[in-house]
């Protein structure tokens, strides 16, 4: 018997040395700090403004800005409605004494994932994923794969377990690195800084009885682990595509253009209520820990990781089922 | 039929794609030690049979056993024995020849490193092992794609179309090649559309044409069934023109170089042609070699000048006129 091991590492060898993982890193590299220095930039511009940097009085001043826009008939019925939620969770900060924004590595980390979870992370996960079976076929290697004494399922189970440690990996990375390199101009500390979660929302309405400080080590955690199945459940999906379209670049454009969608739709469907069973939709778990609102009105936190759970399942139940039996025709 | 051990058996194999009969009826054996040719024009089904032996495709009726083990049932077990190029030599360009083999080596249990060195050692590739195969030519990588199908020690190896693109030095050598695997008691199944390969390869050949076995047997007992093609160059043209068609079992082809270009031109009279100049214009007849003495001495008590007298290697498309006589042949 050939055991999984040994395709795990054939997997991880190819998937190495094919640099695909080098390119995220490099991505990596590149765009944080990139989005260090945009923070950077916004904290000066606060400060200019404000002409402190006491953070109470700039919370202060944003509560009553968002109070104002709120008598205003041309802002929009959502915005207010997503304003007054704002208002309450700054109000409840203040009241607490708990920096919603003190600025650290730590807390650039968790902000930066909070923005790449459900966009910018799932497409590096396509960009390593969505030719791990479609590149085979293309390059004739299938061929070779599937005349060695090894089941199919075992091929495509190592493929699967190689790109969810990938997957794992790049979310580690993601957050390592905005870490490190946030820490350089923000500094390195903020670990045990409160952060306040358990909001609940009912409608516009910020129920506060569940709510309650945590250090932001373990917030972090809770975040990239929200984060990490998100991302789980995009490989899985990637890898149902990869068995599906014969294309590497026809793959990778489906998977992008259903991302991309998901990200569009959240800004636009609340009123769209069956959007919520879309999965693209519900990638951006992170929101039930803020206290932000929702895409679409009733989404919870259990409700959307099952929405994820059933979708990552039925991507799965197919690709294993379409890769053992196909035919290998080219 | 000889007693020897059946490595390879295939027994009514059938394979319909959408609605279309690809294979009809394919059956053949494959004994221990032997090279054995699968002849047939492109198009004909050659490696969608392959496919079948190798459980690419999952045949619709019939069955493949390899040392009687069903490749379709017991995958694993079977194509312990197997090793095979399906088409192209195709392997992962961005890994070393050596990390290629170490890759399928891992696919096939008990393959040490010393047999990977054992296998380069085989097809002469030491010195280049190293290096990555996006910059081998086709050769070598013809060459990898062997070592690789060596690796297990199969009992049986399949080649699709092993001398394709190879130059006349490469042809050579991998014609030796399989004759010195052969020799040392492995089976080699090579597929080929061109008859003269498989003459000088084979000991024993199947035919196949449109999905079906139209022959199959001793290479040397099919060719010695056929009449051959003879190309006399005689002086007067005419009268040894005459002299020949009138004798019964001699067909005389048509294709009068002085009445311009005939419109179905044989084709030893195109090859003939590139000899013009040498000698009287070409008489191409199709007759049984062993009258060419009778002949001659008939042509020479006639008065007719005889310059050469040529036997033409007998052409896969004399093969199929003659094996499916009446029936066209595509």
């Amino acid at each position: 018997m050939v055991s999984l091991y040994s395709l795990i590492q054939n997997e991880t060898v190819k998937m190495l040395k094919k640099k695909r993982f080098l390119v995220v890193i490099l991505i990596l590299l590149v765009l944080i700090p990139v989005f260090v220095y945009a923070q950077m930039k916004i904290a000066e511009d606060v400060r200019r403004q404000f002409g402190t940097d006491d953070w109470r009085v700039r919370t202060q001043q944003q509560i009553i800005d968002y109070t104002n826009s709120l008598a205003s008939n041309r802002v929009p019925e959502e915005w207010k409605k997503w304003r007054r939620v704002q208002i309450q969770l700054l109000q409840y900060a203040l009241d607490h004494n708990i920096n919603p924004q003190d600025p650290s590595g730590v807390t650039f980390a968790r902000d930066f994932m909070q923005n790449a979870m459900s966009l910018f992370i799932p497409l590096l996960v396509a960009v390593i994923s969505s030719d791990i079976v479609s590149g085979e076929h293309a390059a004739g290697t299938m061929k070779l794969l599937l005349t060695r004494p090894v089941r199919r399922w075992k091929i495509l189970m190592s493929k699967l377990i190689t790109i969810v440690c990938f997957v794992s990996l790049i979310v580690f990375v993601t957050g390592v690195l905005a870490y490190l390199i946030s820490g350089l101009a923000f500094g390195y500390r903020g670990w045990t800084a409160p952060v306040l979660t358990g909001f609940r929302l009912n409608g516009a309405e910020v129920d506060f009885s569940y709510v309650h400080a945590v250090p932001q080590w373990l917030y972090l955690l809770m975040q990239y682990g929200l984060a990490w199945y998100s991302n789980l459940v995009v490989a899985c999906l990637t890898l149902m595509v990869s068995v599906l379209v014969r294309s590497t670049a026809a793959g990778m454009g489906i998977m992008m253009a259903t991302l991309i969608s998901g990200s569009i739709l959240v800004n636009m469907v609340s009123t769209w209520e069956s959007a919520k069973y879309l999965f693209m939709v519900n990638l951006e778990t992170v929101v039930y820990l803020t206290g932000s609102l929702p895409p679409i009105e009733g989404m919870t936190l259990p409700f959307s990781l099952t929405v994820l759970t059933v979708w990552a399942l039925a991507g799965l139940v197919i690709s294993f089922i379409v890769f053992t039996r196909k035919d290998i025709l080219n | 039929m000889t007693g020897k051990d059946v490595v390879l058996s295939v027994r009514n194999l059938r394979k319909k794609i959408g609605r279309r009969d690809i294979i009809k009826d394919i059956s053949f054996d494959v004994y221990a030690g032997e090279v054995f040719g699968f002849l047939g024009p492109n198009g004909a089904g050659k490696t969608t049979t392959i496919r079948m032996l190798v459980d690419l495709i999952k045949p619709t009726g019939g069955s493949v056993e390899v040392c009687g083990i069903d490749v379709h049932k017991r995958h694993n077990e079977a194509l312990r024995q197997v090793g095979c190029i399906v088409e192209n030599p195709e392997l992962y360009g961005y890994l070393t020849g050596w990390e290629n083999l170490e890759h399928f080596a891992r696919m096939i249990p008990g393959v040490t490193v010393e047999r990977i060195r054992e296998v380069t050692e085989i097809v002469g590739l030491d010195k280049r092992i190293h290096d990555r195969v996006k910059t081998y030519s086709l050769g070598m990588r013809q060459r990898l794609g062997i070592a690789q199908a060596l690796l297990g020690r199969p009992r049986l190896l399949i080649l699709d179309e092993p001398t394709n693109g190879l130059d006349p030095q490469g042809i050579k050598e991998m014609r030796q090649f399989i004759r010195d695997l052969a020799a040392d008691g492995l089976s080699v199944f090579v597929s080929s559309h061109l008859l003269g390969e498989v003459q000088q390869m084979c000991d024993r050949v199947a035919i196949i044409s449109r999905g079906r076995v139209i022959a199959s047997g001793q290479v040397g007992e099919l060719l010695s069934a056929l009449d051959r093609r003879v190309v006399w160059r005689v002086e007067p043209f005419d009268r040894g023109r005459d002299l020949l068609a009138r004798q019964e079992d001699i067909t005389v082809l048509p294709g009068e170089p002085g009445g311009g270009v005939p419109a179905v031109a044989d084709e030893a009279y195109e090859e003939a042609d590139g000899m013009a100049g040498i000698g009287p214009r070409p008489i191409v007849t199709r007759m049984n070699p062993a009258r060419i003495p009778q002949l001659n001495a008939m042509l020479v008590r006639a008065g007719v000048e005889v310059f050469s007298i040529e036997l033409k290697h007998p052409s896969l498309e004399d093969l199929f006129l003659r094996l499916t006589e009446g029936e066209s042949v595509g």
